[in-house]
């Protein structure tokens, strides 16, 4: 895969909001621009698409300039070579799924490209739906059909606008695979926009971080996600935290699999596409993790780790207390209650040992 | 049995003032239901004016127009040889004024209903502005198209005062259904007049029904 660069300048200015992005992104893979609602992430994708004629700047792709407002230069959307998943599919209410996808492979065609329709049937499973009118899609099949249409306009770049925003849990399960293997389908960078944490840890590589229209951060998730702290900007999440940690042995006999993360033995339920020696995003919710300051002794939670406390936040208005706990250096984040933090006497820099009661895979929506 | 000159001479005038209408009133509408500009208001006031306006005050100023001393009279005489009041084309080119709020306003609601959305996606699918046009905007606006269609022709059959004052009552050119109707009347050749009035009022009925059931059904599938 290719690695190419997004190259952004540029500044929008609404009545109640302003964007302004200067940032060299390195494309591969999945991106996720990642920031609570109202960021600017939307705007900066339709931005990059050409949607918003409103901007002041310069975006190019790679060698090519999509706007240049000092050289007067703005491509129109559709000579950019960009893909756009709308947050609400828009599919053409006038077609079925079969016209949907024609729609996008007759212009890549006719733009030199070489669309792949039946591949891209396959691919997203949507064999069964061709003949079906648009409109009587459910809210995950026209999801699949969306991008399957952007594939076959077999673009340079593929934008996605929180694909899975509005869907239940058991069809975000559902799509989340097809979204994996979206870069390796349509052969391009994939931009993906979400507020959503644990998608983010799902699907991309390296992320791209806003708040209030500017850019916090950007780079590989697994570096950015240890310098900074995300779960305030994933919005209306309750506080977890997000670990890679290695697979060092799948027992089938038990079900189990351990990794390892900070030095220490995690253990999980196997799943069918771990395999030994691959690095798995880990997501823990504050309140699985409890904290006790002796090892405790025989009891049902498998994962007790010895941990450092680092900082306490804690404030008289509310019952629960944030305690990070760093285990071999990964940050680990405890909510317990403010009657349990006085009682424990918690010092930052105090040894004790976190016990998580649930680990889940990132993106393993169950 | 009323001569039936006048029905067919109101069925054409119809038809080529609806296709006309058609192809000005498209891109008319796209832009009232896209632009931004500051101009649009005094726009869409100018295309609704013949709503409000007494047919004689547009039937005064077009017959002042068409008078072969003004400026578009005299370009027409220079063109066909001819004079163009008191012609078939006096009277389609008064209908299109007369009726281009009944095809406009239809197809802009039409435009504003499905919205920026379809086009969009169009525009990030390499569609260019004409292919979004011509292959979202115009089959997903089907029914508004066929509404306005329907209501102009309706209407260009039933209107009465301008065809009356640009036209006059020439025979197999300007004597259109309305103006035979009168014409009758005031011969007292009531037979004729109920015929040809009741014809107009089970058509005109006829086509209202369907237009709103049209719209009826289009309600209820969105929703």
């Amino acid at each position: 895969m290719s690695a190419d660069r997004l190259s952004l300048d540029i500044a929008l200015t609404r009545k109640t909001f302003s964007l302004k992005v200067r940032e060299d992104v390195a494309l591969a893979g999945v991106t996720a621009v990642f920031g609570p609602s109202g960021s600017g992430k939307t705007t900066l994708l339709r931005a990059i698409a050409g949607l918003e004629t409103g901007g002041e700047g310069r975006i190019s792709f790679g060698e090519t300039v999509w706007q240049d407002s000092a050289a007067g230069v703005f491509v129109p959307a559709h000579k950019r070579a960009v893909a756009y998943v709308f947050q609400d599919a828009r599919l053409f209410s006038h077609l079925d799924v079969r016209g949907n996808l024609d729609f996008a492979a007759k212009r890549a065609l006719q733009a030199g490209r070489i669309p792949d329709t039946d591949a891209a049937i396959a691919a997203f499973g949507i064999g069964e739906l061709l003949e079906r009118h648009a409109v009587s899609l459910s809210g995950g099949e026209s999801r699949r059909v969306a991008l399957a249409r952007a594939v076959l306009s077999c673009p340079d770049l593929m934008l996605l606008d929180e694909p899975l925003n509005g869907l239940d849990r058991a069809a975000r399960r559902k799509i989340l695979p097809f979204l994996k293997s979206l870069a390796e389908h349509s052969g391009c960078p994939v931009l993906y926009v979400s507020h959503d944490l644990e998608e983010v840890a799902a699907l991309a590589s390296s992320i791209v971080v806003m708040e209030a229209g500017r850019v916090l951060a950007n780079g590989p998730v697994a570096e950015i996600g240890r310098s900074l702290d995300l779960g305030p900007l994933s919005e209306g999440a309750e506080p977890a935290s997000l670990i890679e940690a290695k697979v060092t042995r799948i027992d089938s006999d038990s079900g189990l699999m351990a990794l390892e993360a900070g030095g220490e033995t995690l253990l999980l339920p196997t799943v069918p596409w771990a395999r030994e020696a691959e690095k798995l995003r880990l997501f823990i919710d504050a309140r699985d993790v409890a904290i006790a300051v002796e090892r405790p002794g025989p009891m049902s939670i498998r994962n007790v780790l010895p941990a450092r406390v680092g900082r306490i936040v804690s404030s008289d208005t509310a019952a629960d207390a944030l305690v990070d706990l760093s285990i071999g250096g990964e940050l680990i984040r405890a909510q317990i209650t403010r009657h349990a933090l006085s009682e424990l006497h918690l010092e930052t820099g105090q040894e004790v040992f976190a016990l998580m009661k649930s680990v889940r895979l990132a993106g393993d929506f169950r | 049995m009323p001569d039936l000159g006048p029905v067919l001479l109101s069925l054409h005038l119809a038809a080529v003032t609806t296709v006309i209408l058609l192809v000005i009133g498209v891109p008319l509408a796209y832009w009232l239901a896209t632009t931004k500009a500051r101009l649009k208001p005094v726009v869409e006031a100018v295309t609704a004016l013949p709503l409000v306006l007494p047919p004689t005050v547009i039937g005064f100023y077009l017959l002042i127009l068409m008078n072969p001393s003004a400026p578009l009279g005299s370009a027409w005489v220079s063109l066909t040889g001819g004079t163009l009041s008191f012609s078939f084309a006096a009277l389609v080119f008064a209908s299109a004024i007369y009726s281009l709020p009944f095809m406009v306003q239809p197809l802009q609601s039409a435009f504003e209903a499905v919205g920026r959305g379809p086009m969009e996606a169009a525009a990030t699918l390499r569609a260019s502005r004409l292919d979004a046009v011509w292959n979202v905007l115009l089959p997903q606006s089907a029914r508004g198209i066929l509404t306005a269609c329907v209501l102009t022709f309706a209407h260009t059959i039933g209107e009465f005062g301008v065809v009356l004052m640009v036209g006059g009552n020439i025979p197999e050119r300007t004597r259109v259904i309305s103006i035979a109707i009168y014409e009758h009347v005031e011969s007292v050749e009531y037979t004729e007049a109920h015929i040809l009035s009741a014809g107009l009022l089970i058509f005109s009925f006829v086509t209202l029904v369907g237009v709103y059931a049209l719209n009826r059904s289009y309600r209820l599938r969105v929703s």
